[in-house]
This record gives C-alpha cells, structure tokens and sequence, in this order.
C-alpha cells in the first residue's frame, strides 16, 4: 500500500521537475508569449503583418549588437562600445558609397563599387572590437573600462570625420537597409510585402553565431572561460586569443549593424546608435544571459530582443508616454536579472 | 587544577558534508600559559579554533570560558568575551593604513560621530611602541612585507586586551628575528594573566614557549600533557599513529624509462632547487605540510606560474613550458588541488567540463562531431562509473567524487603520458576515493607516469612507489616505498631528519 503511494508521488514529483525545469528554461519565451497574446487582445493594429514585421525591422539593428554582446557577456566581460563603433561604421561606410554627384560629397570624384564601404563598415567594426580585446586579454583592464574608454574614442572619432551626417547615398547601398526579397506575404488592398534585407541578415546572423557557440571549438572555449577562466587556461585554453576574437566580433557585428542603419536612413550620421549598447546587453540579459559568465544563447537574446521591440511598439499602440515605456523598460530588465540569479543560486 | 582554567571546552563535534571534522574533543586552557595544539594537516585543529572564536558553529558540546557556559555565535561575541585570534592566512585591507586596520570596527570617535584620527593613530603608536614593533601607524598595509604584515596581525590581536588569543601559524611568514620578538611578546602576556593557544607544525618552538601541549588526530583528541613530559619523537608518533584503516588497493606496475625529469626548479622566494624524475609505470607520491611548496612545485612544471630557474625534460628532450597549453602538448595532464576554484566549470554542463581540454579531436570539417561527442562521454561515464542523469546536467549539481571523476576523465581523454593529481581524493567520499586509487593503479599499469600529491599520510604510502616530501621549499626527504612510514616523512616534513628513534 504504502509503495503505492510512494510510486504515485515519485511520478507527480518527477513530472513536477520535469515541469519546473521547462518552465525554468522557456520562461522567458512562455513571457514574450504571453506579452505577445496580451498586446493582441488590447490592440488591433498589434497583429497586422505589416506591424509585425516593423517589430522584427526595428529590433534587426540592436539585434546584430545583442548578439555580439552575447558572446562578450558569456566569456564575463561586457561591451559598451558598441553603439559609438556603430556610428563610427556608419560614417565611414556612408562617405564612401556617397553618389559622385551628391551636392556636399565627401570625396570628389570617388564612385566605389558598394562592396568597399560594406568591407570597411566590417573593418572597422572589427579594428575596434580587436583593439576592445587587446585592452582585455593583453593589459588586462576591466572590460567595463576598456569598452566604456572605445566607447568615447570612437564616438570622437566619428565627430572628427563628419560633424554632419552623411547623405546623398548609392540606391544599391541603401538597398540593404530597404530593400525586401521574397515579396510572397499577403498584405488587405496591396501588393503583397517582401522580406526586409535587415532582417534577413539578422536572421542569417542569429543562426551563425549559434552555430558557431554550440557546434564549433570556438564557440565551447568562449562558454569554458566564462564558467571558469583559470579551469580553462589550465585545460590548455589560450585564453587571451579567445577572448581578443570575441571582442573583434562584437566589434564586426556593431561595424555590420552601422551599415544597416545607416542604409536604411540613407545616410551615416555620428549621432547614430546612441545607447544601443545598452538595449543590447538588456536584450542579452532578458533572454537569461548571465553577466556572471558561462550561460547565455543566441535564441534567447533574440527573444529578449523581440520583448524588447514588443513592448516599445504595443506601448506606441496603446498611447503609453515615452516616459513611461522607459520606465517598464528599466523595470523589466531588473526583474529579469533577479529571476536569472534565484535561478543559479 | 581545573580552577585555573580559563577555557574549558568538552565534547565538541563538528561534522561538514563528507567529513567529521571534529568527534567529541576536548581542550582545556589554563589562565597564563601557551597551550599549544598539535596535529597533522585537517586533524582538526584549526576547526576547533573557528568553532571557539564563533566563524563555525558546534554540532554539540559545551564552551566553558572564565567560568561561564558561553555561546559563541559570532566573532563579535567571541572579541567581547576576551578571545581573539591571529589567522594563518593574513586578510589585512590592503589599500588602509596599520592603524585603520588595527582598528578597523572600532574607531575612536570624536565629535559628531567623525573618527578621530588623531586618537587612532596616537592609540596605534603606543601600542607598537608598548609591543617594540617599528612599524608607522599611518604606512599603508599593502607596502609592508609579509613578515611586517604579520606582525601588524599579532598587534591587532594584542590591542583587543583578550583574555586569550589564539595565535595559527603565527611564524609561518616571519623570520627567526622576529619570532624571537614575539616570544618576547607572548611571554610578557603570560606575566599579564593572559592564555595564548599555539597552533603550529614546528616542533622546535612548541619545546621554547610551550607549557602544555595537546595533539589531535583525524578530529580527535590524542593526549594533553605538559611539555615537560614529552619529546619530538614522541609527539611525531601521537600525531600520525593511525592505523592504516583504509584499504589502499596497489597494485604493482612494471616501472620504466624515466618520463618527466625536473631539475634545480626555482621560484625565488617560493621553492628551490626541487629535482627528481618520474618514471613511466610510477606513482610518485608528494608529500609535505601545509606551505611547504609542494602545488608551486606543479604550478611551475604546468606553466601556470612562471620559474625563475630550472630545467624540465620529457623523455629525455628539454622543454619549455611557459603555459598549461604547453605542458599539455608534451604529454602532461594536472588534477588541481581547489575542485571549485581552478577545476570545475560550475554552470556548464557535465559533457562541456569532460570534453573541454580535448575538443580539437572531435572537429571535422570546421564543425565539431556531436555524434562521436556523446559517444565518448557515455563511454567515459560507465568506465568511470559518474553517476549523472544525463551529460546536460549542470556540473555544480553533481556530488563533490562525481565532479572529480568528470575532471580525470577530462584528462584522461587527452592522453597524457604524465598524469599531475594535486590532492586527488580530497573531499571526496570513501567510495569515490577507492575508485580514483583504483583507478590510478590501472593507469599506471597502462604506462603512465603517476605524480600525486597528497596531505594524507596513509594515502601517500598506501599508494606510492616512490615518496618526496617538501620542506620550506624545498625536497626535504626522498623514500623508496620499502622504507616510507608515518614517521619518517612526518620528519622530513618537519625539518627533524637529523633525528634518531
């Protein structure tokens, strides 16, 4: 009798775990969820295609950021730089996609193939998360400091080389932040929408970079010096490269994010992504990244970026003050902190 | 007798997880004497002195001090009562004067609440000046040498008024100078009526300033008696005469080539001139007390400190190893002492902390090979018998002889021919324990080269071919396993070679 009993409560405790443990894990998802379902029911412009894809275009450029933060953040270091280096990106790309005949053109004469400004948005992108890295691994400087330091440099920077913004831009460059392919979703009384090239990238990107965290050597070496960066030096790890290709790739992904804003504006300007460093590490830690290192994904970033785009656009439905959005911003990211430390406790 | 006494403590247990630290000891303490408490690393002694000063809370048992049953709940409660005590680690506030640590928590305050500082450090000057120590009250700690650091730690303890201090190692850090001094210091607190407890591994200083002399064993109490009564050779024979109640299963291996040849190792200050060699088929067992250098030792041959000076060899070719990195390339493989600290990957996944060090075997095509992953971690987690649900499961969840079979089989997978296990079996439980030593035995049949340290005696002569035991730094004694006992590496360890039976 009494073995009876027991067996029935070993099952209900079991599909309990069970239970606890799926929720521990989608808890973020089940709450884009439910945010999502909420956001229907108030208002009827939520569910539109249109809207939706607003949603997603809106987030693609913080995402690109998000995700190289991501990276930084799991290895315990964290990235501040990369909305100055967005526009630092932004302004070089531009002045060199300028049209040869644009009225304030930067370089007289000069008509590029749109590839070079593609490579140097990257390029310098890169150079600065590279130099993110050195600053980290090689003269061991905090990465709050180091990253806080490029975030003022390269906001300087790109002051230095246009105090105005950059327009008058190729329509083949502006395409990448315009354009659309696969025009097949059905839109009331229109031609029928496309895919937003930036949310292709997004998209193209999210599923590299998780690739490269869960099925590369790479990817394992950046979750082991987060979990524990002496076990890994002593397991043979060079963990000052590791962490210097991290930083770098943070840094080419903010370079790729200043050359899709500055294409879909149609224009490089130095004010650009002014604190989008900041939605893109709240992006991380809503999707259950751990500032204490060793945990994160590449999904749930994405999903706290969306909760992040969601929230902005049904609060802009719903005639919610500016003011107040910034308020249940800040609200949920802390919220969503104290949740991910009673989970590792 | 017992009317004298100004500590009286009885039947204290103390158990932690895996562990009865302490089983039903005693220790009694009379007013103006040094009492000092003996006994091999984890006897028990350091655990009954943070039970006493309130850092760890008994299990059961009584606390008598001047006549009082007291409760000890914090160190504030034990300063209060008149106990203070000068820890083996230093924990000074680096970036804070001498006087503001002497008296950090209880300033002097002047008027409106402000600290007066003129009162510190005027206070901080006579006390150094009363105890002979020249050091300035207003010097910042972190320039200080260790030994002067010390010192400021010894005031500190001093400046509390108590009634008893208890005093860790106090000359582990300080040269022969300066324990002289405090010597001086201890014996005018005695004149004061004040009771000092001593720990300390030498046995030379407990026969200058001791009056009464208690030894621990495995977290029990051994025997009290007056210094008088007693003589080194006695007191080695009180600390380690434990029977060999472990069953250690070694087997004999076929001893080769000599594999790993260290010579002159040197890092100024820390070790020097440690040699040996290591041979294929050969448990070497390290032995040595705490401090005595044997993880700095491995931590230059792994390349995770740097050596000032000295020459390592793998199969006869001089290496450089300037990082774990290389080290593990010529064949080496290092179990760290601190499981948590430099061992486990605490949040990662089971499969992550096993595979980590040999991922470059599992990539193909750029991508690593997810299939023959998970093949290998269930082969590994019957061959070891890790008891995981599943290799998802977060490492930290997994009990401590589980987490440190995933760590052998961390390097195991890497084929080392040289295997580095720096207290192997530390914090573990008995079953776990004989599983690792059975395990070594079958790698060292297998042809590798065992170097294993360990502060447990009867692991070390149950389980080497061969033992070196550090002292100050440096090899203080080499055994064959025919002539290794209790006895002799206690000796070696102690610096008492010159000893007769």
């Amino acid at each position: 009798m009494q073995g009876t009993i027991s067996a029935e409560t070993q099952t209900r405790n079991a599909n309990r775990d069970w239970l606890n443990a799926f929720v521990r894990k989608y808890a973020i998802v089940l709450i884009f969820i439910a945010m999502f379902i909420g956001m229907w029911i108030l208002s009827d412009a939520f569910l539109s295609p249109r809207n939706l894809l607003n949603i997603v275009r809106q987030i693609s450029v913080m995402g690109l950021i998000a995700i190289g933060v991501t990276m930084v953040i799991i290895t315990t270091g964290v990235d501040l730089s990369s909305g100055s280096v967005l526009a630092l990106a932004a302004v070089i790309a531009a002045s060199l996609a300028q049209q040869a005949d644009w009225h304030d053109v930067k370089y007289p004469g000069l008509q590029l193939p749109v590839i070079v400004p593609i490579l140097a948005a990257l390029l310098v992108g890169a150079a600065c998360g590279w130099v993110n890295g050195a600053l980290v691994a090689g003269f061991r400087i905090p990465p709050f400091i180091a990253t806080l330091g490029m975030m003022t440099v390269a906001r300087g920077f790109a002051l230095l080389y246009s105090n105005r913004p950059v327009s008058g831009l190729t329509d083949t460059y502006n395409f990448i932040g315009q354009g659309e392919l696969f025009k097949v979703i059905p839109v009331p009384n229109q031609p029928p929408m496309g895919l937003p090239i930036p949310i292709i990238i997004l998209a193209v990107v999210a599923v590299g970079a998780h690739i490269m965290l869960n099925n590369t050597r790479f990817g394992r070496h950046i979750y082991a010096i987060g979990g524990n960066e002496q076990a890994a030096r002593i397991s043979g790890l060079n963990v000052g490269r590791i962490k210097i290709g991290v930083y770098t790739i943070a840094g080419l992904l903010a370079g790729l994010a200043g050359l899709v804003l500055s294409s879909r504006i149609g224009s490089g300007q130095p004010g650009l992504g002014v604190g989008y460093e900041l939605d893109a590490i709240a992006a991380a830690v809503i999707g259950g990244t751990s500032l204490s290192g060793g945990i994160g994904t590449i999904w749930g970033t994405i999903v706290g970026a969306l909760i992040i785009g969601v929230l902005n656009n049904g609060l802009d439905l719903l005639n919610v003050s500016a003011y107040w959005q910034t308020i249940i911003k800040g609200s949920i990211i802390v919220v969503a902190v104290i949740i991910d430390e009673r989970k590792n406790r | 007798m017992n009317n004298d006494a100004i500590l009286v403590m009885e039947h204290i247990s103390k158990a932690f997880p895996g562990v009865q630290a302490l089983d039903d000891v005693g220790l009694t303490v009379r007013r103006g004497t040094v009492h000092a408490l003996m006994g091999e690393n984890g006897a028990g002694k350091s655990t009954l002195m943070k039970v006493l000063i309130g850092m760890y809370q008994k299990d059961s048992g009584t606390i008598t001090f001047q006549g009082q049953q007291v409760q000890i709940p914090d160190t504030e409660t034990a300063l209060k009562l008149g106990i203070s005590m000068i820890h083996q680690e230093l924990s000074p506030v680096p970036y804070m004067t001498v006087a503001e640590n002497i008296f950090l928590g209880r300033e002097p305050l002047g008027r409106f609440g402000f600290i007066d500082k003129r009162k510190l450090y005027a206070d901080t000057k006579a006390l150094l000046d009363r105890l002979e120590i020249h050091i300035d009250p207003s010097a910042v700690m972190k320039d200080l040498s260790v030994a002067n650091t010390q010192m400021v730690e010894i005031a500190k303890a001093i400046s509390y008024d108590a009634s008893l201090i208890i005093m860790d190692e106090p000359t582990s850090a300080i040269t022969e100078r300066e324990v002289a001094h405090l010597f001086r210091m201890i014996r005018s607190l005695q004149a004061q009526g004040v009771a000092i407890i001593y720990i300390t591994h030498k046995m030379d200083e407990v026969f200058q300033i001791a009056d009464d002399v208690t030894v621990f064993r495995d977290g029990k109490h051994i025997a009290t008696l007056p210094a008088s009564e007693t003589n080194k050779n006695h007191l080695i024979a009180m600390m380690v005469g434990r029977e060999l109640t472990n069953i250690f299963p070694k087997e004999e291996a076929a001893i080769g080539a000599v594999v790993l040849s260290v010579r002159n190792l040197t890092r100024k200050g820390i070790i020097h001139d440690v040699s040996f060699d290591l041979r294929r088929g050969e448990i070497l067992g390290l032995a040595g007390l705490m401090g005595s250098g044997r993880t700095q030792v491995i931590e230059g041959i792994f390349g995770i400190e740097s050596i000032d000076a000295g020459e390592i060899s793998v199969n006869g070719n001089r290496v450089q190893i300037k990082s774990p990195a290389d080290a593990i390339k010529h064949g080496m493989a290092l179990l760290t002492e601190d499981r948590k600290l430099t061992g486990i990957m605490g949040v990662l996944p089971v499969r992550d902390n096993m595979m980590i060090a040999s991922l470059q075997s599992y990539v193909s095509h750029g991508l690593l090979d997810k299939r023959r992953i998970e093949e290998t971690c269930h082969r590994e987690k019957g061959r070891l018998e890790i008891k995981t649900p599943h290799m998802n499961q977060t490492i930290r969840l997994l009990s401590g002889g589980n987490q440190q079979k995933v760590l052998v089989s961390r390097w195991l997978l890497t084929q080392p021919d040289i295997l580095i296990l720096d207290e192997p079996t530390r914090g573990i439980d008995v079953g776990a324990k004989a599983e690792i030593h059975r395990l070594m035995c079958k790698l060292a049949q297998e042809g590798k080269a065992i170097l294993m340290i360990s502060s447990e005696l009867p692991e070390i002569l149950g389980m080497s071919d061969r033992v070196l035991v550090m002292h100050e730094g440096r090899v203080g004694g080499e055994f064959i396993r025919q002539e290794a006992t209790q006895e002799t590496i206690m000796r070696a360890a102690t610096g008492n070679t010159q000893l007769v039976a």
